[in-house]
């Protein structure tokens, strides 16, 4: 499984051609306590960058944008029920959606974990 | 990023407690510490919360004519405040708007007032140019300012003070001085949250040692701005230059309680503040308030924030929001903002414009969570 990561803070953890979405602990501890999550329908076709999900934390609204192109097969219901699971566990039970990605290359284009870490440190 | 922040006499205090500072009001302030901002504001309605809001003006006014001379600016009875009394006032304008909201003190020998930080500069040049002449204007840049709140408050407090019975023989909107950690200290029984709770006024050289006896007693959390936010807003509490301002006067604020009969039509010290003319003809003739500041509950669990535009059933825009954002304790979004008159009324149903779909929103009755106060 590959992770990739945005500019906008999102990660993107491949299996196959499913990509599982979500914020990274960076983003999650600059957003603050999470206390509502609006998730997007499933079978919604996104486009890269596209604003998929809303999220509202005590401290502001933000998007949840869609890494890249793909069509939202799964939504973690779990999130919405419990906002604060983003973040307690960004990178595991706090995870978004899942997009059937259509290109696979442009997952590559995204940064590894280690241009990631360089760009938030 | 040129501009230079000011720093309160607990910067180092909030850095060595790992605060996220941000700048608020030219100053560098704790917005939350390592707890967050949830926490912090569930803690203080629990337990006790120690809030720095040193960046908030103290200005004194000395003289037997200050009280007279302050009524001349606000539409509040200050010659009727006793000594050990507190009460809430506002600066308005000409035009019935309102240029600040502060707090007065009567120490018994001179009025201690509390303003806000953002309006701190222009309120003080209006203090001085309009009552100048008749009291002396001190302001104590050399004070600083913090407030205890929440049901642990005063346990907390008596913890620190000399004489305990001295914090205890206070209740809400009385105040006097009390020795705190071996430091004298204007105390009152007032804050910003709801809550029981109290704002301390402190020599800036001394806050630190103060703020840490405090910080020692069993169950007291430093607490940051944003819960600070999150606080008053359940409380139904105004923030200036949201929920108030310069085109809103107190009838349509919903702030009529503040203004007592003295000062109101048929007084005896009726008129004779900035806008009297505009604010006492609201008062006399409640028909011609065209809007009024209401709470709004929506159906759902998103935040409506501030801006988000408010219409009728038959979409036309009657009112916008002031604040909004998530209530801890209510465990839902709390919202505060103007409508039309016609639809003020609690139980009346609107619509919040909330990212292009219009959200059904009630309006409600204010606090959104019960006040704490020790009244007796």
């Amino acid at each position: 499984m590959t992770t990739r990561y945005t500019e906008d803070h999102e990660y993107i953890k491949m299996d196959g051609d499913i990509g599982t979405v979500g914020i990274t602990a960076f983003a999650q501890d600059k957003l603050g306590d999470l206390v509502y999550v609006e998730q997007p329908k499933v079978g919604r076709s996104l486009a890269a960058k596209e604003d998929a999900a809303i999220i509202e934390s005590v401290k502001a609204a933000a998007e949840v944008k869609a890494p890249v192109a793909g069509e939202v097969v799964e939504v973690n219901e779990a999130i919405v029920a419990d906002p604060s699971l983003v973040n307690t566990d960004p990178e595991g039970a706090g995870w978004f959606f899942k997009i059937k990605v259509t290109d696979a290359t442009a997952v590559a284009a995204l940064h590894d974990e280690t241009a990631y870490k360089a760009m938030i440190a | 990023m040129s501009e230079t922040l000011a720093k309160t006499p607990l910067f180092d205090l909030h850095v060595s407690l790992g605060a996220r500072m941000v700048p608020f009001a030219g100053y560098d302030m704790p917005v939350q510490y390592p707890l967050g901002v949830l926490k912090e504001h569930l803690h203080t309605r629990a337990h006790a919360g120690l809030f720095d809001v040193s960046h908030m003006g103290q200005v004194e006014l000395h003289g037997p004519d200050a009280a007279a001379a302050l009524e001349t600016l606000v539409p509040v009875d200050v010659i009727g405040i006793a000594p050990g009394k507190q009460r809430y006032a506002l600066f308005t304008n000409e035009a019935g708007g309102i240029l600040d909201d502060l707090m007065i003190f009567n120490t018994g020998d001179y009025l201690h007032l509390v303003v806000n930080a953002a309006c701190k500069a222009q309120d003080i040049a209006h203090l001085k140019s309009k009552i100048g002449d008749r009291c002396e204007i001190r302001v104590r840049d050399d004070l600083a300012l913090i407030a205890l709140q929440g049901p642990g408050a005063e346990s907390a407090l008596m913890g620190v003070a000399r004489l305990a019975s001295r914090v205890t023989d206070l209740t809400f909107m009385q105040g006097a001085f009390i020795e705190l950690a071996q430091v004298d200290c204007l105390v009152t029984r007032s804050g910003y949250t709801g809550e029981d709770g109290f704002e301390i006024s402190v020599p800036a050289a001394d806050c630190e040692a103060v703020a840490k006896a405090i910080l020692a007693q069993p169950d007291v959390q430093p607490i940051g701005l944003g819960a600070r936010d999150s606080l008053r807003l359940e409380a139904g509490l105004c923030l200036y230059g949201h929920d108030l301002d310069t085109t809103t006067t107190p009838i349509e604020a919903t702030l009529n309680w503040a203004m007592q009969k003295v000062r109101r039509s048929g007084g005896e010290r009726a008129g004779g503040f900035p806008g009297a003319s505009v604010i006492l003809g609201q008062l006399d003739n409640p028909a011609t308030v065209t809007r009024k500041r209401v709470g709004l509950k929506p159906e759902g669990r998103a935040p409506i924030r501030e801006g988000v535009e408010l219409y009728d059933a038959t979409g036309n825009k009657i009112g916008v929001v002031t604040s909004g954002g998530f209530g801890p304790t209510v465990n839902g979004p709390v919202i505060m903002g103007y409508v039309a008159t016609a639809h003020a009324a609690p139980g009346t149903r609107i619509n919040a414009m909330l990212r292009g779909t219009p959200t059904p929103v009630t309006v409600v009755g204010m606090p959104f969570a019960p006040h704490g106060y020790k009244r007796v």
